[in-house]
Protein backbone atom coordinates (compact mmCIF):
# COMPACT_ATOMS: atom_id res chain seq x y z
CA UNK A 1 0.00 0.00 0.00
CA UNK A 2 1.26 3.69 -0.83
CA UNK A 3 1.32 5.90 1.94
CA UNK A 4 -1.82 7.83 -0.06
CA UNK A 5 -3.57 4.73 0.39
CA UNK A 6 -3.00 4.21 3.95
CA UNK A 7 -4.47 7.86 4.30
CA UNK A 8 -7.47 6.88 2.29
CA UNK A 9 -8.28 4.44 5.04
CA UNK A 10 -8.66 7.90 7.63
CA UNK A 11 -12.86 7.80 7.67
CA UNK A 12 -12.85 4.36 8.80
CA UNK A 13 -9.43 4.96 11.12
CA UNK A 14 -11.44 7.83 12.86
CA UNK A 15 -15.23 6.42 13.21
CA UNK A 16 -13.49 3.77 15.06
CA UNK A 17 -11.61 6.32 17.52
CA UNK A 18 -14.60 7.34 20.17
CA UNK A 19 -12.15 9.39 22.46
CA UNK A 20 -10.50 11.16 19.48
CA UNK A 21 -14.09 11.96 18.15
CA UNK A 22 -14.96 13.19 21.39
CA UNK A 23 -11.79 15.28 22.16
CA UNK A 24 -12.23 16.53 18.39
CA UNK A 25 -15.91 17.68 18.52
CA UNK A 26 -15.22 21.33 18.24
CA UNK A 27 -13.85 20.83 15.29
CA UNK A 28 -15.23 23.15 12.65
CA UNK A 29 -12.75 23.55 9.02
CA UNK A 30 -11.54 22.55 5.87
CA UNK A 31 -7.86 21.59 5.30
CA UNK A 32 -6.03 19.93 3.00
CA UNK A 33 -3.63 17.61 3.54
CA UNK A 34 -0.66 16.29 1.12
CA UNK A 35 0.52 12.45 1.23
CA UNK A 36 3.14 12.83 -0.92
CA UNK A 37 1.92 14.40 -4.55
CA UNK A 38 -1.52 13.70 -3.43
CA UNK A 39 -3.92 16.11 -1.95
CA UNK A 40 -6.72 15.14 0.51
CA UNK A 41 -9.36 17.43 1.20
CA UNK A 42 -10.93 17.00 4.25
CA UNK A 43 -14.01 19.32 6.13
CA UNK A 44 -15.40 18.94 9.98
CA UNK A 45 -18.57 20.12 10.81
CA UNK A 46 -18.82 20.17 14.95
CA UNK A 47 -16.48 17.41 15.07
CA UNK A 48 -17.97 15.10 12.02
CA UNK A 49 -15.81 14.37 8.61
CA UNK A 50 -18.48 15.12 6.10
CA UNK A 51 -16.64 15.40 3.40
CA UNK A 52 -12.92 13.35 2.65
CA UNK A 53 -11.71 13.83 -1.13
CA UNK A 54 -8.90 12.20 -2.49
CA UNK A 55 -7.00 14.02 -5.53
CA UNK A 56 -6.84 17.50 -6.78
CA UNK A 57 -10.14 19.80 -6.44
CA UNK A 58 -10.31 22.76 -8.80
CA UNK A 59 -10.56 25.46 -6.33
CA UNK A 60 -11.53 23.95 -3.31
CA UNK A 61 -10.83 26.75 -0.51
CA UNK A 62 -8.88 25.41 2.72
CA UNK A 63 -7.78 26.72 5.70
CA UNK A 64 -4.67 25.26 5.79
CA UNK A 65 -2.55 22.81 4.64
CA UNK A 66 -0.19 19.85 5.89
CA UNK A 67 2.38 18.50 3.57
CA UNK A 68 4.18 15.63 3.73
CA UNK A 69 6.46 13.56 1.94
CA UNK A 70 6.06 9.81 0.77
CA UNK A 71 9.08 9.28 3.29
CA UNK A 72 7.91 11.65 5.82
CA UNK A 73 4.60 9.71 5.97
CA UNK A 74 5.95 5.66 5.78
CA UNK A 75 8.06 6.48 8.69
CA UNK A 76 5.71 8.30 10.90
CA UNK A 77 3.30 5.51 10.37
CA UNK A 78 6.01 3.08 11.15
CA UNK A 79 4.32 0.86 14.39
CA UNK A 80 6.84 2.56 16.85
CA UNK A 81 8.04 5.37 14.33
CA UNK A 82 11.93 5.91 14.50
CA UNK A 83 13.50 9.30 16.75
CA UNK A 84 13.11 12.35 14.35
CA UNK A 85 10.04 10.86 12.04
CA UNK A 86 8.12 9.94 15.19
CA UNK A 87 5.64 13.80 15.73
CA UNK A 88 4.64 15.76 13.35
CA UNK A 89 6.82 18.64 14.31
CA UNK A 90 9.81 16.55 14.09
CA UNK A 91 9.14 15.80 10.48
CA UNK A 92 8.12 19.91 10.12
CA UNK A 93 12.07 20.29 11.90
CA UNK A 94 13.99 18.12 9.72
CA UNK A 95 12.23 19.56 6.38
CA UNK A 96 10.23 16.55 5.75
CA UNK A 97 6.91 17.95 6.22
CA UNK A 98 5.06 21.81 5.90
CA UNK A 99 2.64 23.47 7.34
CA UNK A 100 0.64 26.51 5.38
CA UNK A 101 -2.33 28.86 5.30
CA UNK A 102 -4.20 29.83 8.47
CA UNK A 103 -2.50 27.95 11.70
CA UNK A 104 -5.02 29.00 14.00
CA UNK A 105 -7.63 26.40 13.57
CA UNK A 106 -4.66 23.68 13.90
CA UNK A 107 -3.22 25.01 16.94
CA UNK A 108 -6.49 25.29 18.62
CA UNK A 109 -7.38 21.60 17.98
CA UNK A 110 -3.39 20.69 17.83
CA UNK A 111 -3.50 16.80 19.46
CA UNK A 112 -6.60 16.21 17.93
CA UNK A 113 -4.42 16.96 14.32
CA UNK A 114 -1.42 15.77 15.66
CA UNK A 115 -3.50 12.28 16.56
CA UNK A 116 -5.45 12.08 13.16
CA UNK A 117 -2.39 12.27 11.27
CA UNK A 118 -1.05 9.95 12.80
CA UNK A 119 -4.28 6.94 13.05
CA UNK A 120 -2.63 5.11 9.97
CA UNK A 121 -0.10 4.22 12.39
CA UNK A 122 -3.00 1.78 13.30
CA UNK A 123 -2.40 -0.23 9.79
CA UNK A 124 0.72 -1.18 10.92
CA UNK A 125 -0.38 -1.98 14.08
CA UNK A 126 -2.81 -4.54 12.85
CA UNK A 127 -0.79 -6.10 10.64
CA UNK B 1 -4.95 0.27 57.74
CA UNK B 2 -1.85 2.95 57.40
CA UNK B 3 -2.18 5.87 54.78
CA UNK B 4 -0.35 5.42 51.88
CA UNK B 5 1.88 8.23 51.97
CA UNK B 6 4.75 9.10 49.29
CA UNK B 7 7.81 9.92 51.41
CA UNK B 8 8.50 13.12 49.76
CA UNK B 9 7.31 16.38 52.03
CA UNK B 10 6.72 19.98 50.71
CA UNK B 11 7.85 23.24 52.57
CA UNK B 12 7.90 27.41 51.56
CA UNK B 13 10.92 28.89 51.56
CA UNK B 14 10.89 32.33 51.81
CA UNK B 15 14.18 34.43 50.12
CA UNK B 16 15.19 37.33 48.30
CA UNK B 17 16.12 36.83 44.54
CA UNK B 18 18.18 39.77 43.29
CA UNK B 19 16.62 41.91 46.02
CA UNK B 20 12.79 40.63 45.28
CA UNK B 21 11.26 38.32 47.63
CA UNK B 22 10.02 35.37 46.86
CA UNK B 23 8.18 32.46 48.34
CA UNK B 24 9.24 28.86 46.36
CA UNK B 25 7.68 25.54 46.91
CA UNK B 26 9.82 22.38 47.18
CA UNK B 27 9.84 19.02 47.70
CA UNK B 28 12.56 16.74 49.08
CA UNK B 29 13.26 13.15 50.27
CA UNK B 30 15.95 11.12 51.35
CA UNK B 31 19.44 11.98 53.35
CA UNK B 32 23.13 12.47 52.24
CA UNK B 33 25.06 14.26 49.42
CA UNK B 34 22.09 17.68 47.91
CA UNK B 35 20.76 17.04 44.98
CA UNK B 36 19.21 19.69 43.60
CA UNK B 37 16.16 19.06 40.68
CA UNK B 38 15.70 21.70 37.86
CA UNK B 39 12.33 20.99 36.01
CA UNK B 40 11.90 21.86 32.82
CA UNK B 41 10.35 25.47 30.75
CA UNK B 42 6.93 25.66 31.59
CA UNK B 43 6.70 22.47 34.14
CA UNK B 44 7.15 22.48 37.82
CA UNK B 45 9.35 20.17 40.20
CA UNK B 46 6.90 16.82 40.18
CA UNK B 47 8.74 16.19 37.19
CA UNK B 48 11.36 14.25 39.89
CA UNK B 49 8.88 12.70 41.96
CA UNK B 50 10.02 9.12 40.99
CA UNK B 51 13.20 10.23 41.64
CA UNK B 52 12.08 11.19 45.20
CA UNK B 53 10.48 8.12 45.48
CA UNK B 54 13.40 5.57 44.74
CA UNK B 55 15.08 4.30 47.90
CA UNK B 56 18.39 3.49 46.09
CA UNK B 57 18.10 7.06 45.40
CA UNK B 58 17.27 8.52 48.69
CA UNK B 59 19.26 6.28 50.82
CA UNK B 60 22.62 8.17 49.66
CA UNK B 61 21.01 11.54 48.45
CA UNK B 62 18.87 14.09 50.01
CA UNK B 63 17.07 15.13 46.39
CA UNK B 64 15.00 18.44 46.60
CA UNK B 65 12.62 19.74 44.05
CA UNK B 66 11.98 23.35 43.55
CA UNK B 67 9.17 25.17 41.77
CA UNK B 68 10.82 27.85 39.62
CA UNK B 69 9.62 31.46 40.83
CA UNK B 70 6.45 31.57 38.86
CA UNK B 71 5.45 27.91 38.02
CA UNK B 72 3.62 25.20 40.28
CA UNK B 73 2.86 26.35 43.52
CA UNK B 74 5.64 28.82 43.86
CA UNK B 75 3.47 32.21 44.28
CA UNK B 76 4.61 34.57 41.89
CA UNK B 77 6.44 37.70 43.36
CA UNK B 78 4.16 40.78 44.09
CA UNK B 79 3.15 42.83 41.26
CA UNK B 80 3.16 40.40 38.76
CA UNK B 81 0.45 41.15 37.48
CA UNK B 82 1.91 44.53 35.88
CA UNK B 83 4.85 42.12 34.31
CA UNK B 84 5.73 40.21 31.44
CA UNK B 85 6.85 37.06 32.66
CA UNK B 86 10.44 36.21 30.98
CA UNK B 87 13.36 33.95 31.84
CA UNK B 88 16.79 35.09 31.36
CA UNK B 89 20.21 33.55 32.01
CA UNK B 90 20.89 35.69 34.89
CA UNK B 91 17.66 35.47 36.82
CA UNK B 92 17.68 32.01 36.59
CA UNK B 93 20.90 31.42 37.62
CA UNK B 94 20.35 33.69 40.68
CA UNK B 95 17.20 31.80 41.39
CA UNK B 96 19.42 28.94 41.82
CA UNK B 97 22.04 29.88 43.18
CA UNK B 98 19.96 31.67 45.81
CA UNK B 99 17.73 28.71 46.47
CA UNK B 100 20.78 26.51 47.49
CA UNK B 101 22.22 29.33 49.79
CA UNK B 102 19.32 30.07 51.67
CA UNK B 103 18.69 26.10 52.51
CA UNK B 104 22.25 26.11 53.39
CA UNK B 105 23.13 23.55 50.59
CA UNK B 106 26.59 22.03 50.73
CA UNK B 107 28.08 22.06 47.12
CA UNK B 108 24.95 19.91 45.86
CA UNK B 109 24.83 18.41 42.74
CA UNK B 110 22.70 19.92 40.53
CA UNK B 111 20.43 17.56 37.89
CA UNK B 112 18.15 20.36 35.29
CA UNK B 113 16.26 19.04 32.59
CA UNK B 114 15.80 21.04 29.03
CA UNK B 115 15.81 24.63 29.89
CA UNK B 116 17.52 23.34 33.38
CA UNK B 117 19.98 21.62 31.66
CA UNK B 118 20.92 24.71 29.43
CA UNK B 119 21.15 26.31 33.12
CA UNK B 120 23.48 23.85 34.31
CA UNK B 121 25.93 24.17 31.65
CA UNK B 122 25.60 27.51 32.68
CA UNK B 123 26.49 26.88 35.71
CA UNK B 124 29.29 24.81 34.83
CA UNK B 125 31.01 27.66 33.21
CA UNK B 126 30.49 30.42 35.85
CA UNK B 127 29.93 28.92 39.35
CA UNK B 128 31.44 25.34 39.01
CA UNK B 129 33.48 25.40 42.74
CA UNK B 130 30.05 25.49 44.18
CA UNK B 131 29.08 22.21 43.17
CA UNK B 132 30.03 18.74 43.45
CA UNK B 133 28.36 17.29 40.83
CA UNK B 134 26.49 18.74 37.76
CA UNK B 135 24.19 16.66 35.64
CA UNK B 136 22.24 17.95 32.09
CA UNK B 137 19.62 16.31 31.01
CA UNK B 138 18.49 16.83 27.17
CA UNK B 139 20.96 19.93 27.09
CA UNK B 140 22.99 21.33 24.62
CA UNK B 141 24.93 25.11 24.16
CA UNK B 142 22.39 25.95 21.24
CA UNK B 143 19.34 24.34 19.58
CA UNK B 144 17.32 25.22 16.50
CA UNK B 145 14.15 26.58 17.16
CA UNK B 146 11.04 24.29 15.89
CA UNK B 147 8.00 26.43 16.40
CA UNK B 148 6.95 30.54 16.97
CA UNK B 149 6.25 30.75 20.52
CA UNK B 150 3.83 33.21 19.93
CA UNK B 151 1.28 30.73 20.08
CA UNK B 152 2.12 30.03 23.41
CA UNK B 153 -0.14 32.97 24.91
CA UNK B 154 -2.91 34.41 23.07
CA UNK B 155 -6.70 34.82 23.66
CA UNK B 156 -7.83 32.72 20.79
CA UNK B 157 -5.77 29.38 21.84
CA UNK B 158 -5.72 27.89 24.85
CA UNK B 159 -2.43 27.92 26.61
CA UNK B 160 -2.62 25.02 28.68
CA UNK B 161 -3.66 23.02 25.56
CA UNK B 162 -1.32 24.04 23.21
CA UNK B 163 1.76 24.03 25.18
CA UNK B 164 1.11 20.52 26.03
CA UNK B 165 0.10 19.23 22.31
CA UNK B 166 3.25 20.81 20.49
CA UNK B 167 5.45 18.72 23.64
CA UNK B 168 3.66 15.93 23.21
CA UNK B 169 5.90 15.17 20.54
CA UNK B 170 8.93 15.23 22.40
CA UNK B 171 7.68 12.37 24.15
CA UNK B 172 9.28 8.52 23.18
CA UNK B 173 6.54 6.54 21.51
CA UNK B 174 7.83 3.60 23.98
CA UNK B 175 6.89 5.95 27.19
CA UNK B 176 4.23 4.86 29.31
CA UNK B 177 0.80 6.26 28.52
CA UNK B 178 -0.32 7.04 32.08
CA UNK B 179 3.24 8.74 32.67
CA UNK B 180 2.93 10.30 29.29
CA UNK B 181 -0.30 11.71 29.74
CA UNK B 182 0.77 13.21 33.90
CA UNK B 183 3.96 14.59 32.21
CA UNK B 184 1.31 16.62 29.53
CA UNK B 185 -1.04 17.63 32.23
CA UNK B 186 2.08 19.47 33.74
CA UNK B 187 2.34 21.73 31.43
CA UNK B 188 -1.82 21.66 31.12
CA UNK B 189 -1.50 23.60 34.03
CA UNK B 190 0.92 26.40 33.87
CA UNK B 191 0.58 29.39 33.95
CA UNK B 192 -0.66 32.21 31.40
CA UNK B 193 2.41 33.06 29.07
CA UNK B 194 5.31 31.16 31.26
CA UNK B 195 6.04 28.41 29.24
CA UNK B 196 6.86 31.00 26.54
CA UNK B 197 8.55 33.03 29.34
CA UNK B 198 10.98 30.17 29.89
CA UNK B 199 11.57 30.02 26.40
CA UNK B 200 12.86 33.55 26.00
CA UNK B 201 15.98 32.16 27.68
CA UNK B 202 15.92 29.27 25.74
CA UNK B 203 15.42 31.54 22.42
CA UNK B 204 16.84 34.63 22.76
CA UNK B 205 19.19 34.55 25.84
CA UNK B 206 20.75 31.51 26.43
CA UNK B 207 23.25 30.68 23.51
CA UNK B 208 26.05 29.16 25.27
CA UNK B 209 28.04 28.25 22.02
CA UNK B 210 31.40 29.19 22.32
CA UNK B 211 31.34 29.50 25.73
CA UNK B 212 31.01 25.89 27.23
CA UNK B 213 34.58 25.63 25.73
CA UNK B 214 35.78 27.07 28.77
CA UNK B 215 33.81 24.79 30.87
CA UNK B 216 36.54 22.60 33.79
CA UNK B 217 35.20 19.49 34.68
CA UNK B 218 38.42 19.08 36.98
CA UNK B 219 36.71 21.24 38.98
CA UNK B 220 33.38 20.16 38.46
CA UNK B 221 32.54 16.57 37.15
CA UNK B 222 30.01 17.29 34.31
CA UNK B 223 27.76 14.53 32.88
CA UNK B 224 25.21 15.29 29.79
CA UNK B 225 22.03 12.44 29.15
CA UNK B 226 19.64 13.01 25.97
CA UNK B 227 17.14 11.26 25.22
CA UNK B 228 17.17 9.83 21.11
CA UNK B 229 13.20 10.77 20.72
CA UNK B 230 14.34 14.60 21.76
CA UNK B 231 13.71 16.24 17.99
CA UNK B 232 14.17 19.76 20.66
CA UNK B 233 17.50 19.10 21.90
CA UNK B 234 18.94 15.85 19.38
CA UNK B 235 21.27 13.51 20.43
CA UNK B 236 23.29 15.43 17.92
CA UNK B 237 23.43 18.72 19.74
CA UNK B 238 23.90 17.03 23.19
CA UNK B 239 27.08 15.07 21.21
CA UNK B 240 28.50 17.96 19.78
CA UNK B 241 28.31 20.24 23.14
CA UNK B 242 30.14 17.53 24.80
CA UNK B 243 32.50 16.97 22.38
CA UNK B 244 33.91 20.57 22.80
CA UNK B 245 34.47 20.07 26.72
CA UNK B 246 37.10 17.82 27.76
CA UNK B 247 36.04 15.51 30.58
CA UNK B 248 32.42 15.69 29.92
CA UNK B 249 30.45 12.58 30.08
CA UNK B 250 28.05 12.00 27.48
CA UNK B 251 25.26 9.29 26.94
CA UNK B 252 22.30 8.50 24.40
CA UNK B 253 19.38 7.15 26.22
CA UNK B 254 17.36 5.02 24.05
CA UNK B 255 13.50 5.00 23.89
CA UNK B 256 13.72 8.13 26.02
CA UNK B 257 12.56 11.78 24.67
CA UNK B 258 12.83 14.86 25.87
CA UNK B 259 11.43 14.43 30.04
CA UNK B 260 13.00 10.87 30.42
CA UNK B 261 12.64 11.94 34.39
CA UNK B 262 8.44 11.73 34.17
CA UNK B 263 7.86 10.22 30.55
CA UNK B 264 9.85 6.82 31.44
CA UNK B 265 10.86 6.55 35.55
CA UNK B 266 11.60 2.89 35.06
CA UNK B 267 13.97 3.31 31.67
CA UNK B 268 15.20 6.39 32.90
CA UNK B 269 16.28 5.17 36.33
CA UNK B 270 18.68 2.47 34.55
CA UNK B 271 20.68 5.78 33.10
CA UNK B 272 20.74 7.96 35.79
CA UNK B 273 21.60 5.20 39.16
CA UNK B 274 25.20 4.52 37.60
CA UNK B 275 25.31 8.58 37.34
CA UNK B 276 24.41 9.22 40.80
CA UNK B 277 26.68 5.85 41.95
CA UNK B 278 29.59 7.46 40.32
CA UNK B 279 29.37 11.01 42.00
CA UNK B 280 28.36 9.13 45.35
CA UNK B 281 31.63 7.35 45.08
CA UNK B 282 33.59 10.39 44.27
CA UNK B 283 31.95 12.53 46.39
CA UNK B 284 32.50 12.70 50.89
CA UNK B 285 29.39 13.96 52.26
Amino acid sequence: MTPADCFAKLPDLLSDDADLLRRGRWLNVECRIDIGTEPFHLTFKDGALVSFDRGPRLMRSTAFTVRGSDEAWRHHWQKMPPPGWHDLFALTKRGAASLEGDLRPLLQNLQVFKDLLALPRRLAEAS
Amino acid sequence: MAPALDPMVGRYLRLDIDGTPHRLYFEEAGSGIPLVCLHTAGADGRQFRHLMADPEITSRFRVIAFDMPWHGKSTPPDGWEKTEYRLTTASYTAAIRAFCQALELDRPVVMGCSIGGRIVLNLAIGHAAEFRALVALEAADFQQPWYDTAWLHRPDVHGGEVCAALISGLIAPQSPPVSRHETLWMYMQGGPGIFKGDLYFYRMDGDLREKVTSIDTSLCPLYLLTGEYDFSCTAEDTLRTASQIPGAQVQVMKELGHFPMSENPARFREYILPVLAKIASTSSS
